[in-house]
């Protein structure tokens, strides 16, 4: 049974429409991601589901309640803020209490839950600080802890990681889902960072221009893309995009990337639907799945030899920027213990396996 | 080493002598201006305060900026209790406390009021708050005379003219455009997600209000009460127009000292009477003043 259903939602700020017709369900004690660039409508919509913003249309259910009328109070939620939202005058366990001092729960029950978010989040001993005595790390667990004790069914994250340095990312991204696995509670959590969504997410709902593009798990995100944007999106560097005619002769398929004069065998794809030939596709190469050297393998689906422009070095991983030819350029990502790096303006051969492809349509951007 | 040594020592006169002439010619013209002023205000200041302790008999030779032979704190006994003002003579004194009957109720009101209607044109979607802040924004500028007539009248139907609660209201009513803008301006730099915060913690207006703004507003707090008690306090006008017989404040018991004379006119103990209902609102300055100006620059940094 969905736990978050958004129902023919429609948002607009004055004329312009951020989002029209959007549908979109959340399943219970799921961590939902949305992923999206800024402007996306991925905060609104979070916003919106808080009650922090109104619909235009449409309805939102949570928990078989109609609440697109309801006050955000009484939506049954908690929301960890991007910046934290600490209250400043309150003490770490003020910030705790004060959205149970509300709900008229008895004293000792409210002692109970704050010893237990405390405990949960290690912040036991800070009870007694303000937030501005706390280090970033530190006022984003009473922000969760602020949340937790709430004892509410679904969480809302609105970036809630981007203002820390990248190793308390990382380590709070880690804590984030043991949370999630440990109280089994539905989290929708909004990121423009992709790895963010990659390592958190049991589902991860890609937005562009206030539409869904894909929604999906993890893996089937990064494996079989949609579109083109979430391709693109996907993946650090992105996905190399050859556009590419179709050639059919005598059942093979493949298709030929003219300014390198590459054929690329689509004999191994499974196309969703069949091209014609002569059909104009965008071939999407992963950078990390080509591989380097000259001894060919057996089970290439595309061959280049082409001159490398500049590289970029990122402890354990090489990229190397090569010249397509037509003014693009083709990243491959490589480990550098088993290569050379190679030096600029020299020739490089590379492969890509025959089933790794991504294959769109050149003008619906779609996958086939 | 000695590149940096040499560069530094290159470096340091050049900029020295710069920044010397950069400053010259400005703070010339800087130092006059200020020193006019403080001579503006410093001299009449210090005969007002050598005339309060000069005996009469000093005062008539007319030396004004003459120190005072024989020092004396008898026009300043007198001024405090004794003095005429019209056909009372109780000194100052009643004046005084008048002023300050009326100066708690009015902050209380004002400050009450407009700290409650700045945070919820800031933080809360009103509907048409914008409309509602040009608006105040315009009243903020009508000046107090031209509606002082209307006023009276409206006092009186209420039948409260003539009372200590006239002036305080006229007071607090008159100060609510200029404090709401103020406290509108302190709230609009509350970052949206901390209200978002509350609203999903609690949603409760007034208890958000209470437990979450109202801690945050020492700042703003002094820097509305200062503004308020010196307006009320040395106010002459409207303390001169709605207060009655013995409800009028300080400054209109001072102006009417002045003006009643019984044969010589009694400078030093005028002078003195001036001075002591100058005294309270620089007590108050000296005593927050450096929270004034934490609370100026606080609104320009987020707290």
């Amino acid at each position: 049974m969905p736990e978050i259903e958004f129902n023919n939602i429609v948002k607009r700020f004055g004329r312009v429409t951020v989002l029209e017709d959007l549908n979109l369900q959340v399943d219970d004690g799921e961590f939902l991601v949305l992923l999206g660039p800024s402007g996306c409508g991925k905060t609104t919509l979070l916003n919106m589901l808080a009650g922090l913003q109104e619909v235009t249309g449409g309805s939102i259910v949570i928990g078989g309640r109609d609440v697109t009328d309801l006050d955000p109070k009484d939506r049954g939620l908690a929301m960890v803020f991007q910046s934290y939202a600490l209250y400043p005058t309150k003490t770490v366990r003020g910030n705790l209490k004060f959205g149970l001092s509300v709900q008229k729960l008895d004293r000792a029950e409210i002692e109970r839950r704050v010893a237990w978010a405390a405990n949960l989040l290690q912040i036991d001993k800070l009870l007694d600080r303000k937030p501005a005595q706390l280090s970033g790390g530190q006022r984003q667990r009473v922000a969760i802890g602020r949340a937790l004790v709430k004892n509410v069914d679904v969480f809302l994250f609105d970036e809630p990681l981007s203002n820390l340095d990248a190793k308390l990312r990382t380590e709070m991204r880690l804590e984030i889902k043991q949370l999630h696995q440990e109280l089994e509670k539905t989290i929708v959590f909004v990121t423009h960072d992709q790895v963010e969504a990659m390592t958190m997410a049991s589902r991860i709902a890609v937005m562009n221009g206030g539409v869904i593009q894909q929604i999906a798990t993890p893996d089937e995100i990064y494996e079989r893309p949609a579109n083109l944007f979430v391709a693109q999106f996907i993946g650090s560097p992105a996905m190399n995009t050859l556009k590419a005619t179709v050639e059919r002769a005598d059942g093979s398929v493949s298709a030929v990337h003219a300014p390198t004069g590459a054929r690329i065998d689509l004999s191994a794809y499974s196309f969703s639907a069949a091209p014609k030939d002569g059909d104009a596709v965008i071939v999407g190469l992963r950078p990390e799945h080509f591989s380097i050297g000259c001894n060919g393998h057996a089970d290439a689906g595309a061959y280049f030899s082409l001159p490398v422009r500049y590289t970029e070095k990122t402890g354990s991983d090489v990229t190397a920027f090569l010249d397509s030819g037509d003014g693009g350029l083709i990243a491959v990502r490589f480990d550098h213990k088993h290569h050379h790096v190679p030096k600029m303006g020299e020739m490089v051969e590379i492969h890509f396996p025959k089933d790794r492809f991504d294959i769109f349509d050149a003008a619906s951007e779609k996958r086939i | 080493m000695t590149m940096t040594a040499q560069t530094a020592s290159l470096a340091t006169p050049v900029s020295k002598s710069l920044r010397r002439k950069r400053i010259r010619g400005s703070s010339i013209a800087v130092l006059v201006f200020l020193a006019m002023w403080a001579a503006f205000v410093s001299i009449p200041l210090y005969v007002v305060i050598v005339t309060s302790f000069k005996t009469m008999d000093q005062v008539a030779l007319g030396q004004v900026f003459a120190l005072p032979t024989e020092w004396t704190f008898e026009p300043w006994r007198k001024a405090w209790s004794e003095v005429c003002a019209g056909m009372t003579c109780e000194g100052v004194s009643h004046g005084f406390w008048v002023s300050m009957k009326i100066l708690f109720p009015s902050l209380l009101i004002s400050i009450g009021i407009s700290s409650v209607t700045g945070y919820a044109l800031a933080l809360w979607k009103i509907r048409w708050a914008g409309t509602f802040l040009f608006i105040l924004f315009l009243c903020a500028f009508v000046p107090f005379q031209i509606i002082m007539i209307p006023l009276v009248v409206l006092i009186s139907s209420l039948g409260i003219f003539g009372t200590i609660w006239a002036v305080a209201i006229v007071h607090s009513v008159l100060a609510m455009p200029l404090l709401t803008l103020i406290f509108r301006n302190f709230y609009k730099d509350v970052p949206e997600e901390l209200i978002n915060a509350a609203i999903m913690d609690c949603g409760s207006f007034w208890r958000i209000f209470f437990e979450i703004i109202l801690p945050m507003s020492a700042n703003i707090m002094i820097v509305v009460l200062i503004l308020m008690i010196t307006t009320v306090w040395n106010d002459y006008l409207i303390g001169l127009v709605f207060g009655g017989v013995g409800t009028q404040p300080m400054t209109v018991i001072l102006a009417n000292t002045v003006i009643t004379s019984f044969g010589e006119v009694q400078y030093n103990v005028d002078m003195a009477a001036a001075l002591l209902t100058a005294i309270p609102p620089l007590i108050v300055y000296f005593a927050v003043g450096k929270f004034f100006v934490q609370g100026i620059t606080a609104g320009a940094i987020k707290g």
